[in-house]
């Protein structure tokens, strides 16, 4: 703490890219990340409570393509950080721990993450009529 | 560790701090506990906002209100609430002491996070509460 100039051992950079680290380092990001979606639905609440026009205000910002960008990646963020949170609980009681089954169950949360996003999505825009 | 370490070494806790289990922190799992607890109980409840969120895409002013007036979607919302900022606060509790070395933006961050969890929280559920019943 002393010496802010001493020089740091290991650098990040000298390992390879896995997936077991990737997929580590996204957990704390989608994490991060969904913080912000917790303040927006604060937002989006909030202005239900203030009335029909705040809300519909509300609406029309995320309505906006780039509204509805922020809304995917939420959603994507959402989905990953539950389905490779549910792999964490299992580390947690002690399962999971084998390179074989950190791969398989990594690509799972992969695939099943982005699986549920496109569903969410398509049901979503089956409701509106536009699927 | 060698395998001729002698036996007594091996602890250097005393007995009472191990019976205490608190660790160097003095606070023993909890924050790793709570985490957990908030994880587990935001499972069921994310799944349903999703899907609520879904079946009211499209629906105007009216019918949201409408929706979380009712008995369940309003208590729902609540603990969504209140487990997703609980969790949300613990997991970037751990970020900002991971990456933050300063004391000074350390405490300041962390202090920031707490209290701004707590505000956020209390807006959603005052909200919650104010469209279902007062309308």
């Amino acid at each position: 703490m002393a010496d802010d100039d001493r020089p740091l051992s290991p650098h990040l950079q000298v390992y390879r890219p896995q997936i077991t680290s990737v997929l580590s380092i996204t957990h704390r990001a989608t994490g991060v990340f969904l913080a912000l979606a917790a303040v927006l639905l604060t937002y989006w609440l909030a202005s239900a409570a203030y009335g029909p026009d705040s809300f519909a205000r509300a609406q029309s910002v995320m309505d906006h393509w780039f509204g509805r960008l922020v809304l995917f990646g939420f959603t994507y963020s959402m989905f990953y950080h539950m389905c490779n949170g549910i792999r964490h609980l299992g580390w947690d009681m002690g399962w999971g721990f084998e390179l074989a089954k950190l791969r398989v169950t990594g690509v799972i949360v992969i695939l099943s993450s982005f699986a549920l996003t496109v569903m969410t999505w398509m049901m979503a825009y089956g409701q509106i009529g536009k699927l | 560790m060698s395998s001729n370490t002698p036996q007594r070494s091996r602890q250097l806790r005393s007995k009472l701090g191990h019976v205490r289990g608190l660790g160097s922190s003095h606070e023993g799992v909890h924050h790793w506990w709570a985490q957990r607890m908030s994880a587990v109980a935001l499972l069921p409840l994310s799944l349903w906002f999703i899907f609520s969120l879904i079946s009211l895409t499209g629906t105007d002013y009216h019918a949201f209100q409408i929706w979380l007036s009712e008995f369940g979607n309003s208590v729902f919302m609540v603990l969504f609430i209140v487990a997703m900022f609980h969790h949300a606060q613990l997991g970037l509790q751990v970020v900002i002491e991971d990456y933050v070395h300063s004391e000074l933006w350390k405490m300041g961050m962390l202090l920031g996070v707490k209290y701004g969890s707590v505000l956020f929280a209390a807006s959603g559920i005052f909200a919650v509460l104010k469209i279902s019943i007062a309308g």
